[in-house]
């Protein structure tokens, strides 16, 4: 893998090396691994594997010790959130983040690309533009019936939904999601990798997720963490029976 | 159902509120009061500049100062400086040792005006430095501040470090600010006898009007997209700043403009009371606007301005009978609110009284009056 991607264009992001290291304990370790275009990666790994780090350090919110990671040829560690957001990474966080006190439609129309600055947001119109949009994206996460709704009022795997939509809106290039189906019921989960699979179609993906099943929906290759490193990666039905993996991982 | 979700500035209940206030500070209060009351309520209405600032950045943005009173302070100092400069002519000043410049430097030996005090001279820049002094000073805590993500208690706790640094500075410096007096014996504005009746009452209703101009843009921006930002700055600060937001910069705006508030607030003061001093800016009476905020409900701008009100009015009715209890009182009126109303009045008004009015009058009318985020009605 790493001898060929060295300089390969065609990957839309690249982490090497990176390596974070809280007060001498190194949660991510000399880690790299890289995205193509339409892939949907998937993050496999125990608690504390370093997984919801990675991305912390891919969106900026923690700062690495150590490595690099480039997105579209920009390297990100240099970059601030927001400079990161607008180049084209949306991140959602493990536990649903929404705005509670607002409704489903002005959730939405914060995450809208436009009007990011002090006095953009201030004079701000609710065009026809924005309006569509968010109806275009309400539908697509199962959400349309609920936009005057307050999400404080939604139920969690709603939540979950709403928070994808916050980003798609923003149609990134590439989208993290930290634990997507977490509190879902069977159904939801169903109709998320329904989203997750028609969503892949125009970007790359990495999704950290613990439930196995979904994981064989939705993963075009799997990355397993273990102590902050690779322990393998592939498809898979290849994960699934490298004896590294069962020993660490699926064993238990 | 699938219809733009219109935004219009004022809700019917919004605007029925706004009409309320204003028949109550423009027409009930000059017909019931005479010229001292009213004139003491206007005083107190100085203070609601305050308290609708603080809605904003508090009760919207979840940043709470407890240092408002520096930029009331700087607000009024900078037309007390004027008004001061106006009534310190030579003639005024002939048995001072140095005719022509403000009595309480002439008591501290100075012999000539400081530089910084030359602008002072022209009304237009004095009132330029009235909103531009308290605004760049904002600007400063704020860039410091919340460029270093500082918030929180720390950032209460830091701004009251300021009101109390503030007024060490000002009444230790005694013969450029006039010191723990302040600065006194104010008495014409451009000639015009600022302590008359007549002038009083004029005074009075420029402060009302001015209240409704830092209203009507407090209302514009809640209705904004800065404004839902700001709640979701409160609840969700993470999720804003990976949505691409530098959450910095709408704080730091927010922040300013409160300062821009306190200090029409301020100079309003000066001129109604005809004097400014170092009480107005410290750690007391910037915890005692929080108050008029807190109790009036930290979310609605009009709440605020009755909160104001009622306190105000309490305290001068109850700590002229009993002084020493008055600030007991104030306490235990705060923490009764916080406990029991966390929404102040306004709450109780939306929460309790508006939906039996409602239930009386039954008509099927979606929207609630100044509670705070209001969802988007549907039309
Ligand atoms: N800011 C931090 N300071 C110190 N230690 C941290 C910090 N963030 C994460 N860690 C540690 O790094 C390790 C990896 O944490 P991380 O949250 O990335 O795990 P994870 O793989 O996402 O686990 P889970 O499946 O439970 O979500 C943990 O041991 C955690 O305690
Ligand atoms: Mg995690």
């Amino acid at each position: 893998m790493l001898e060929h991607a060295k300089g390969n264009p065609n990957y839309v992001l690249m982490v090497e090396g990176l390596t974070v290291s809280f007060d001498g304990f190194k949660a991510v370790n000399d880690l790299s691994f890289y995205v193509e275009p339409n892939e949907c990666r998937v993050i496999i790994g125990p608690n504390g594997a370093g997984k919801t780090t990675v991305l912390d350090l891919i969106c900026g919110r923690t700062r690495a010790t150590e490595g690099s990671v480039q997105f579209k040829g920009q390297e990100l560690l240099r970059m601030r959130e927001d400079q990161i957001v607008h180049a084209g990474v949306g991140r959602k966080f493990q536990t649903p983040s929404v705005y509670e006190d607002l409704s489903v439609y002005e959730n939405l129309e914060l995450s809208f690309p436009k009007g990011h600055g002090v006095f953009g947001a201030l004079f701000f119109a609710r065009d026809e533009e924005v309006n569509a949009r968010i109806l275009e994206i309400a539908e697509l996460i199962f959400l349309d019936e609920q936009l005057d709704e307050k999400a404080a009022y939604l139920s969690h795997g709603q939540k979950q939904w709403l928070e994808i939509g916050m980003l798609l809106i923003q149609d990134p290039q590439l989208l993290m999601l930290d634990e997507p189906v977490a509190g879902m019921s069977v159904a939801e989960r169903k109709k998320t990798a329904e989203l997750l699979n028609r969503i892949i179609q125009d970007r790359s993906v990495i999704v950290i997720e613990h439930d196995m099943g979904f994981v064989e929906d939705i993963a075009t290759r799997v990355t397993v963490l273990h102590q902050g490193k690779v322990l393998s990666e592939g498809s898979m039905e290849r994960v699934q029976n490298d004896p590294k993996v069962i020993e660490v991982y699926l064993g238990h | 159902m699938q219809v733009t979700r219109k935004n219009s500035l004022f809700t019917r209940y919004e605007l029925i509120g706004f009409a309320i206030l204003a028949a109550i500070i423009f027409i009930v209060f000059p017909m019931i009061m005479d010229t001292f009351r009213l004139n003491l309520f206007g005083k107190y209405l100085t203070y609601a500049f305050v308290a609708v600032g603080l809605v904003l950045c508090w009760g919207a943005g979840g940043i709470l100062s407890l240092g408002q009173g520096v930029f009331f302070g700087l607000g009024g100092y900078c037309m007390a400086m004027f008004l001061k400069l106006e009534a310190s002519t030579p003639e005024n000043t002939s048995i001072q040792s140095t005719p022509g410049i403000p009595d309480f430097m002439d008591w501290n030996q100075l012999t000539a005006l400081p530089w910084w005090w030359e602008p002072f001279h022209s009304l237009t820049l004095s009132l330029i430095a009235v909103i531009v002094v308290p605004v760049a000073f904002a600007f400063i805590i704020g860039v410091a501040m919340f460029r270093r993500r500082v918030g929180g208690v720390y950032f209460a706790i830091i701004t009251q470090a300021i009101a109390a640094v503030m007024t060490i500075l000002i009444i230790g410096q005694q013969g450029y600010t006039g010191g723990v007096n302040g600065i006194t014996d104010l008495r014409t504005l451009l000639g015009w006898d600022i302590r008359t009746d007549e002038a009083k009452e004029i005074l009075y209703f420029v402060n009302g009007a001015l209240l409704f101009v830092c209203l009507g843009i407090a209302q514009y921006v809640r209705k904004s997209k800065l404004g839902r930002l700001l709640i979701a700055m409160r609840d969700q600060e993470d999720r804003v700043r990976f949505s691409g937001y530098d959450v910095a910069n709408f704080k730091i705006f927010i922040f300013c403009l409160g300062a821009a508030f306190a200090a029409v607030g301020g100079a309003m003061f000066t001129l109604q009371v005809g004097f400014m001093s170092p009480s107005f800016v410290g750690i007391v009476p910037s915890i005692e606007m929080v108050i008029f905020a807190a109790v009036g409900g930290r979310l609605s701008i009009l709440g605020a301005v009755y909160g104001t009100l009622l306190v105000n009015w309490a305290k001068t009715t109850f700590s002229e009978s009993f002084p020493e209890l008055w600030l007991l009182g104030l306490g235990a009126l705060f923490i009764a609110v916080v406990m029991a109303f966390p929404n102040g009045l306004a709450g109780v008004w939306s929460e309790h009284v508006m939906p039996r009015l409602r239930k009386l009058g039954s008509r099927g009318d979606s929207g609630t009056p100044d509670a705070a985020p209001s969802t988007p009605a549907a039309e």
